[in-house]
């Protein structure tokens, strides 16, 4: 297999484990006000989550930077062409990581409330976000070479030239927003049912209600975005069947919340996310952004990627190291395997000096 | 002002802003590591109360260095699009290194250590905070290399074809000079950031009569590491600026408003009127010291250092593309300050641990008012002083991104609007304002909540005991 293959499969593996992984945290975070009624129950649910979504958020940044590496006329096309929008993302992602750990640090209700809205908003955001942009890049965008640019001896386009000439409005397409909807609503089931599998008690009873009723339109926007999709599916025969089997896991999934087989239904619906991620970027092959206005200008995985030195030494790097990150990230979930319920939050914190459980239980 | 002009100031904004959290990041995690392990290997309570006290004021600190951290992965291909095709093949690859090999690391065992008190056994839980700071300076590491090549590109060639930039020495890119004399340069002001934070909290503790007995070693072991930081950073400084008056003689000259060649360059302590004249009008100078510190030798012909004009001569003929008005010269009179401020300011952080180390022997504890109003503030000497360093460094590489390889203004993504780079401006200063003064309102806050009374010594075990007990730590 090519390198550039190789590399195009990384970074569709780095997109499903973000997806898989922050998806689930970016679901807790904008159910925080529907499933967290009171205060503790909302310390339940974000402390099922704080021991892992900063390493969940990792994933993102490696795969941008797996993309800067192996795919530079890719990165940059992507990251100037959705300006405006990875902007919005970058202030979700902000408030929400300050969020976290900020929260518990004042005893006072206002204070609380406030970090709560910028989990809510600082996870919506970024979830429909990563669904529109991925909408955007399945279904083409208005890419073509920079006015002036010299054609080369052999008339093939520089691919160093092409950018994407439209603005924010064109990437908000009722296709885009549905993919976008879409995702926003697969990843508050896929927290559901994580908080369903995490917790206990009254949090886990109010998850899996979430859960199904969430699931179900989640099912709906998913069935209609997906097989939209195979509209700009270049390989329908491979990415339909696939669709398809997430569905029947989806369905599954939500079967098993039903029947409150927590670790079930959590493995469905991450697979559910590996099957449907993995149909749009089989579709998307070997393309990366395609343009709506010449197939000639599309970027693709030859003409945006970096010569086989780069891709050589990084494929050393990852083959070295991905298995040793899975590793202790996985260990890091068995470490904090224990369910939480309510009355395993320390007490509210008081202010001032204090005694080191309440110091503690501060944060 | 245009798209160029914006987005060079939004970097320069979200980069610096980023970079007061960092180096405090870099320095206090290795601290707070030591003081774990030494209530691991003593067993006293004291040490335990140090670790979890300035292990608070991290993570308060560092929560702000991730999250700024996301904005500059993402403002290369955002704001920089073209420069992020030209390098992309060479300088993505110590980014995406830095994801796979430091931020996991960083991100998954600082996640243990802060919620693994009870979770984990005392041994492994210690060795987590280890891990993360191993993490923190090994990220550090990798975005200097790819830093480094911005000012000394190596290991690549140019692609006849594209006229892109191609890696072909990845050990070149990560090892060169440029790339560990800065790491170590970095890590050593960091230290001397992170120490000064210590000492001065301390301090003030002690000055308050509060925890007098926990707080007396924090100062001390405070002022030492400001002191053993400060030899470093002016070891590796001075090898920074040895290899700097070889690779970018136009900054070494810029730092001074050097504008002729010369031997027995002087170098002046204080200046008034115009630096970006040939004239500037200096008050005090040390003559000969200029070209120690650029060749290590004071007068004869090999003390010359290369003055402005000429190496502004010697450009526009080596670099005739940019046309006869290019201007090769760094705005100086941001690099000739500085240069002066991140010296001074490191200095004044030196002088600082002297006087706690004095004024705090032997038990004694000052009553001057104005020692506790010099400690209330010095944290932001060395901090400034960092921040200083790196403007100067930044600027003085201009009007290059890539020395000698693409000039800032080719390097801007070619459609970006104003109105976009405006909105996002606005929007990361305001978001960035906000959040600077809720971080130092808690970061106070959390100083004068002292270190906890009491810890339990062992929670792990009592964890062990009773499967139903309340979490040691949660949000």
């Amino acid at each position: 297999m090519e390198l550039t293959t190789v590399w195009f499969a990384l970074i569709a593996v780095l997109w499903i484990g973000y997806f898989i992984l922050d998806g689930f945290d970016l679901g807790v975070g904008m159910l925080l006000p529907v499933i967290g009624k009171d205060d503790l129950s909302r310390r339940v649910m974000i402390n099922s989550i704080a021991t892992v979504w900063d390493g969940n958020e990792v994933w993102l940044l490696v795969a941008g930077g797996a993309t800067f590496a192996a795919f530079p006329l890719w990165y940059a096309t992507m990251f100037s062409g959705m300006y405006l929008a990875l902007f919005l993302v970058l202030v979700g992602l902000i408030l929400r990581g300050v969020a976290f750990e900020y929260r518990g640090k004042r005893d006072s209700a206002t204070w609380r409330a406030r970090w709560d809205w910028a989990i809510v908003v600082g996870s919506a955001l970024p979830a429909l976000l990563f669904g529109v942009a991925f909408g955007n890049i399945v279904s083409g965008m208005a890419i073509e070479p920079l006015a002036g640019t010299p054609a080369t001896t052999d008339f093939a386009v520089d691919a160093g030239s092409l950018n994407y000439v439209g603005n924010l409005f064109n990437l908000l397409n009722p296709f885009s927003l549905l993919l976008g909807l879409m995702t926003l609503f697969i990843f508050m089931t896929h927290g559901a049912i994580y908080l369903a599998l995490k917790t206990s008690g009254e949090v886990r009873e109010a998850s899996r209600k979430v859960a199904l009723r969430v699931g179900l339109v989640a099912a709906v926007l998913a069935v209609a975005a997906l097989l939209w999709a195979q509209a700009f599916s270049g390989r329908v025969a491979i990415t339909l069947p696939l669709v398809l089997v997430a569905a029947v896991l989806w369905l599954g999934g939500l079967f098993m919340t039903m029947k409150g087989r927590d670790g079930w239904a959590f493995l469905l619906s991450a697979g559910t996310i590996l099957l449907a991620v993995t149909a749009l970027f089989v579709g998307l092959f070997p393309n990366v952004m395609p343009s709506n206005i010449n197939e000639a200008y599309n970027l693709t995985v030859t003409n945006a990627s970096s010569q086989s030195y780069t891709l050589t030494v990084m494929t050393i790097v990852a083959v070295v190291m991905t298995p040793i990150v899975l590793i202790y990230q996985g260990w890091t979930f068995w470490v904090f395997r224990k369910r939480i319920s309510t009355s395993m939050i320390p007490p509210q914190p008081v202010s001032g000096r204090s005694d080191d459980r309440f110091a503690n239980a501060q944060g | 002002m245009g798209a160029l002009q914006l987005s060079q100031w939004q970097f320069g904004i979200t980069t610096v802003y980023h970079f007061l959290f960092v180096p405090l990041t870099l320095g206090t995690v290795w601290l707070v590591a030591g003081f774990q392990t030494a209530y691991f290997r003593t067993g006293k309570v004291k040490y335990l109360q140090l670790t979890k006290f300035f292990g608070k004021l991290f993570l308060i600190n560092f929560a702000m260095g991730v999250v700024t951290g996301i904005v500059q992965e993402f403002q290369f291909g955002m704001n920089w699009s073209d420069y992020s095709r030209f390098v992309g093949d060479v300088f993505g690859a110590p980014l995406a290194m830095e994801g796979l090999l430091a931020f996991f690391l960083e991100s998954t065992f600082l996640g243990l250590w802060i919620f693994g008190w009870d979770r984990l056994p005392k041994g492994l839980h210690l060795a987590t905070i280890w891990l993360a700071a191993a993490g923190t300076a090994l990220s550090a590491y990798f975005i200097l290399a790819a830093n480094a090549f911005m000012q000394h590109p190596v290991g690549y060639e140019i692609d006849p074809e594209t006229g892109r930039a191609v890696l072909n020495d990845i050990f070149a890119v990560l090892f060169q000079n440029t790339a560990w004399i800065a790491f170590f340069h970095t890590l050593a002001a960091s230290f001397l950031v992170s120490g000064a934070g210590v000492a001065a909290v301390s301090a003030w503790m002690i000055m308050k009569n509060r925890q007098v007995d926990v707080f007396r070693p924090a100062a001390k072991l405070g002022a030492w590491v400001i002191l053993v930081s400060a030899v470093l950073v002016s070891v590796s400084g001075d090898m920074d600026m040895k290899i700097m008056v070889d690779q970018q003689p136009m900054k070494v000259a810029a730092a001074e408003a050097l504008y002729t060649t010369q031997e027995n360059a002087p170098f002046s302590i204080l200046s008034v009127g115009d630096l970006s004249g040939d004239t500037a009008t200096t008050v005090i100078e040390i003559p000969g010291l200029l070209s120690w510190l650029a060749t290590g030798t004071w007068d004869g012909p090999e003390s010359t250092v290369q003055g402005i004009n000429d190496l502004q001569a010697q450009y526009l003929a080596e670099f005739p593309q940019y046309g006869p008005e290019m201007n090769f010269v760094p705005y100086v009179p941001v690099t000739y300050w500085g240069f002066r401020l991140m010296i001074g300011l490191g200095m004044i952080a030196a002088l600082y641990a002297l006087i706690v180390l004095w004024a705090f022997r032997g038990g004694r504890t000052p009553k001057s008012r104005l020692f506790a109003v010099f400690n209330g503030f010095i944290v932001l000497f060395p901090l400034f002083g960092i921040s200083a360093g790196w403007i100067f460094t930044e600027m003085g590489r201009q009007p290059w991104v890539v020395f000698g390889e693409q000039i800032t203004a080719d390097g801007v993504s070619p459609l970006l609007t104003t109105t976009e780079v405006w909105i996002s401006l606005i929007g990361f200063t305001l978001l960035y304002g906000i959040l600077a003064v809720i971080e130092v309102g808690l970061l106070l806050k959390y100083v004068r909540a002292g270190a906890p009374e009491t810890v339990v010594e062992d929670p792990f075990a009592e964890a062990k005991k009773d499967d139903d007990k309340q979490l040691y730590f949660a949000y």
